[in-house]
């Protein structure tokens, strides 16, 4: 068994979180190897964590350019072949307009810019990224974005409520996000996406470590998936 | 070929910017009602008729230009002089 499994943070240009996801995913037990967005091979890593910012600008739409970078290729070849991805922030952006994940991010319903703490439900725990939160736990992981509504039609909210793929919900909705939904999971469970930065939430001293039961959940996803490759 | 692309937040759908451009138009004295603020982009197109380059834009807008989910869009072209 791998003691410190690899796993990827990819750099897109205008991505600014992705040394504190590599910094909070070494803290937490992985070897975090940084990839270039251009790069069309990801290094030997056994899960990806797509990192917050503001990737190309965020013109467009949000995600939408970042998405046919060459590593996102890799990246969706990676996700079917079963490993785990966690998109934060922007990368939930980039990975619902690369269809990996449901449903779309769009402005923020009061127009402002929200940075500050968030409670956050867990709905269901049998998941890479929640296994080790308490079934119905409360979180508190800070949020900071503009365009952080998560939005899908009453058709697609219901198809996703009967697979359980709404996984995080806000306590008190702070973006007008259909559903109160922070954060939902592919039909497969191994893609995750969510605005809230769990990579800013690992230790007691900035006020929250919720953070951590996160993603320490994908570094066992990405130790446990290395014992079975190896 | 020149193309112009107009993506419009599709009908039902918030659109929160639509809203404060409202709201700021009527404090400014008009009296408009449901403002909608969508997105304009201008291509030059190289292809061999109009109907090529419709299906050429088209394949934009459904690939990158568009987000089905929460966008319609128009495509208008206009040949090059």
């Amino acid at each position: 068994m791998t003691e410190r499994p690899r796993i990827g943070v990819v750099t897109f240009p205008g991505s600014n979180d992705d040394r504190d996801a590599a910094h909070a995913l070494e803290l937490l037990g992985a070897e975090a190897v940084l990839v270039w967005h251009g790069d069309a091979e990801l290094p030997d890593v056994a899960g990806v964590v797509l990192p917050g910012g503001f990737s190309y600008g965020d013109y467009l739409r949000c995600g939408a350019i970042a998405r046919f970078s060459p590593a996102m290729r890799a990246v969706t070849e990676l996700a079917a072949a079963g490993g785990p991805v966690l998109g934060i922030c922007n990368g939930f952006q980039i990975l619902c307009e690369a269809g990996l994940l449901p449903g779309v991010l769009r402005p923020n319903e009061s127009l402002s810019f929200v940075c500050r703490d968030v409670d956050l439900r867990v709905e269901r725990t049998d998941t890479p990224f929640t296994s080790l939160c308490d079934p119905g736990a409360t979180l508190t992981i800070p949020i900071k974005h503009g365009e952080g509504c998560w939005f899908a039609d009453d058709e697609l909210v219901r198809q996703l409520d009967a697979n359980r793929q709404i996984v995080l919900r806000y306590v008190d909705n702070p973006n007008g996000a259909v559903a109160d939904v922070a954060g939902v999971v592919n039909a497969e469970r191994n893609v995750m996406g969510l605005m809230p930065h769990p990579e800013h939430a690992v230790d007691p001293l900035l006020g929250s470590s919720d953070g951590a039961l996160i993603l320490r959940g994908l570094v066992a996803a990405a130790r446990e998936r290395t014992a079975v490759v190896a | 070929m020149r193309a112009t692309v107009l993506v419009r937040p599709k009908p039902g759908i918030l659109d929160p910017q639509g809203q404060a451009v409202e709201s700021s138009l009527r404090q400014l004295g008009f009296p408009v009602g449901d403002a909608r603020v969508g997105r304009v982009v201008d291509l030059e197109v190289d292809a061999a008729d109009a109907a090529a380059a419709r299906a050429e834009v088209e394949r934009m807008c459904e690939q990158l230009l568009a987000n089905p989910l929460i966008e319609s869009y128009e495509i208008e072209l206009e040949a090059a002089r």
